[in-house]
């Protein structure tokens, strides 16, 4: 498993080209959602958005100060910040169906199928 | 041995179990005895509109400015610049505490359909945002402003729940006091059960509007390991914030003064034990309509002014003018006093506010004035703007306020004619401590006033009815006519009195005609007397020279007899031989 080590803000990026998905990943502390929504990401990027993605990661114990910007609330929370409009993701990303809808990635009338 | 310091120091701990943490808020502190429970969460619950932020902000506010305790305020709904624009016209300075670091807003904006919830999470981010907040300026006070907002914006319940009671659980380990406003529920005091977490504290705020008039409540549901006030409260938001009006709360511990004032009216000074009014007393003047209530409120104010005095007019029903102009029909010039700046008038329809801002406004007026007498006429206008238990409530802290400060309080008060004429309408009689009541005397064609002192605690009053007469040069009383008539006044009296005068008159004439005629009876028959007793004396005479005669007579005889005797006496021994003859003569027979 990848882990989220090193600074926090890390470009976690792979090619140097410029990304089209700017993903932020608001976390408190490695916690098991923490590393778990990291994870999770890691994957659904490799498999839909592979090489134009970059993941900064941003622990709120370390700049408390940050989470207002993106009105951070619950954690792990995932920020879709490019392309725009804006988008959040809350949770550990674990319902993959409900991240892709969520990053626009899935047509958002599948969401409400039960 | 050492029982008795354990059981002094569980006391003492037990005293000391419930701290407390001052509002500030005027009122709250009271009925509270004290404050919010310090390092516990409070709930403060109402409908929309009903002052919830506004309390949640004074108290942050009061924290930071009165009692150097910062304050943290989580806002769910509103921005930092909303919230200190809002509370802005309070007077409250936000700009100023957020800048000295006294106070930190931390605005949390949730929008649902902008987030996707995709697996497990907390709302750690909250706790830090709150934490952060709360460290970076040593924060002791806490409001979240309203929590409720996250069911909103969140799906998923059970996280919510468990976050919050997490949330609750944190506030108390780190001992910040804070107010959690909720939005009031049906059937239950918030909408989501936010009193499941929050139990140590609830305030419930209510707002009615009742015939058109709105009244704000608050009242403690619970507060737990501690007493406080029961009853619903009504409470305003005046200038300068909340003020809460614990009415059954206060106590009875107003200076008196034993100085006299006068009503202005010579002959009412002599009513009310020769001095007038008390000082600081309150006066209330009941009676139905154009009985002169206002006009005995206007020489009152007059002899105050006359003084020297300041006092405040709040007329309900006329317009100051109105009133000038009234006035000087009764010989009071009342506009010099308002030209000299020692009366002032004070003139509002009832309907045009509710009761709170009306006894705001009365309140401020005074507090800026510092008047020695208000007038208030009539209490019965206030009834429009609030039903007849928050009118009394409202006039009995009005006089209880004016208690406070010695300020004499002269109320009127309008009965009408169909009701008991003792009975004010908002029934305040108990309230205040001189009643005068004044009422139409109708008879002979006529309506006049009669004005009595119904009671005067602590003045050896007249218990006298009197006419009250409005005269070009001022109110006068007159003692009523009481006869065999009955109670007679206006030109039944005066009709009375020449009736009397007549009366008398000719009793007059009748007793010197009667003594005239005595005395001519007297000398008739004196003449009578007279001629008897000549007639007397002349049957006297006649008799005297009757029995003199008879006298003589009966002297002759005897003179006669004695006469005869002595001649008998001498032929004695020839009478006794005569007589001896005889008998031998008849012894010899």
């Amino acid at each position: 498993m990848t882990r989220p080590a090193g600074p926090p803000d890390n470009n976690e990026g792979q090619a140097p080209r410029t990304p089209v998905w700017d993903l932020r990943l608001y976390v408190a502390g490695q916690t098991a959602k923490s590393l778990q929504a990291f994870a999770n990401l890691k994957r659904i990027c490799e498999e839909h958005l592979a090489g134009e993605y970059r993941i900064e990661v941003i622990d709120l114990l370390k700049n408390p100060q940050l989470a207002t910007g993106d009105q951070i609330l619950a954690l792990p929370t995932l920020v879709r910040r490019l392309p725009e409009p804006v988008r959040k993701i809350i949770g550990d990303l674990s319902n993959t169906e409900r991240v892709l809808v969520g990053l626009d990635l899935r047509a958002r009338t599948e969401k409400r199928v039960p | 041995m050492r029982s008795p310091k354990l059981k002094t120091a569980k006391i003492e701990s037990l005293l000391s179990a419930l701290p407390k943490c001052p509002t500030g808020i005027k009122g709250l502190d009271e009925i509270t005895l004290g404050g919010l429970p310090r390092g516990r969460p409070t709930l403060v619950c109402g409908g929309a509109g009903c002052g919830k932020t506004l309390l949640g902000m004074e108290f942050l506010v009061r924290g930071a400015s009165e009692f150097d305790e910062p304050g943290v305020c989580l806002s769910f709904e509103e921005t930092g610049d909303e919230l200190a624009s809002n509370v802005a016209s309070l007077g409250f300075d936000v700009a100023t505490l957020l800048a000295r670091k006294k106070l930190a807003i931390d605005h949390i904006y949730l929008e649902r359909s902008l987030i996707e919830e995709a697996g497990e999470y907390d709302l750690e981010a909250l706790f830090v945002r709150l934490g952060h907040a709360v460290d970076s300026i040593g924060a002791k006070r806490v409001l979240l402003d309203s929590i409720e907002a996250l069911f909103a914006g969140l799906e998923n319940e059970s996280i919510l729940r468990s976050e919050l009671r997490r949330l609750f659980r944190w506030l108390k380990d780190r001992n910040l006091t804070a107010v959690v406003t909720g939005e009031r529920g049906e059937g239950a005091l918030t909408r989501y059960g936010l009193e499941e977490y929050i139990s140590d504290c609830v305030i419930l705020l209510d707002h009615r509007v009742s015939d058109g008039v709105l009244t704000r409540r608050l009242r403690i549901v619970k507060y737990r390991g501690s007493t406080h006030g029961t009853n619903e409260y009504p409470f305003l938001i005046e200038h300068d914030g909340i003020s809460v009006l614990p009415v059954t709360s206060m106590d009875l511990r107003h200076a008196t003064s034993d100085e006299r004032v006068s009503t202005g009216v010579p002959a009412l000074d002599a009513m009310l034990g020769g001095k007038g009014y008390f000082q600081g007393s309150s006066i209330l003047v009941s009676g139905t309509a154009g009985t002169g209530k206002t006009s005995l409120a206007a020489e009152c104010v007059e002899a105050a002014c006359a003084r020297g005095e300041k006092c405040i007019f709040f007329s309900f029903e006329e317009s100051p003018n109105q009133i000038i102009r009234n006035m000087r029909s009764i010989g009071l010039d009342l506009e010099r006093y308002v030209d000299k700046g020692l009366l002032h008038f004070q003139a509002a329809r009832p309907t045009t506010f509710g009761l709170e801002m009306h006894l705001v406004k009365i309140y401020r007026i005074i507090k800026e004035i510092n008047p020695s007498i208000v007038v208030v006429d009539p209490v019965t206008g206030l009834l429009h703007s609030g039903t007849a238990s928050e009118t009394r409530i409202m006039l009995l802290r009005l006089i209880d306020f004016l208690k406070e400060k010695q300020i004499t309080a002269f109320m009127t008060t309008l009965t009408s004619g169909a009701d008991a004429q003792e009975q004010t309408e908002v029934d305040i009689s108990s309230l205040v401590d001189t009643w005068l009541l004044l009422r139409d005397i109708e008879s002979g064609g006529e309506r006049n006033r009669g004005l009595y002192v119904l009671k005067a605690r602590g003045i050896a009053h007249s218990n006298q009815i009197r006419e009250l007469l409005l005269t070009d040069h001022g109110a006068e009383l007159r003692d009523v006519y009481l006869g065999e008539a009955g109670l007679l006044t206006g030109s039944a009296r005066v009709t009375q009195e020449a009736k009397d005068e007549s009366a008398a008159l000719w009793a007059r004439q009748e007793i010197e005609r009667k003594q005239f005629l005595l005395a001519r009876k007297r000398k008739a028959i004196d003449a009578q007397i007279a001629a008897l007793q000549v007639e007397l004396e002349t049957e006297a005479q006649e008799s005297r020279q009757l029995i003199a005669q008879e006298e003589l007579k009966l002297k002759k005889w005897e003179q006669d007899r004695s006469e005869m005797a002595k001649s008998r006496s001498v032929k004695k021994g020839l009478q006794e031989g005569v007589g001896r003859s005889a008998k031998t003569r008849g012894g010899r027979k």
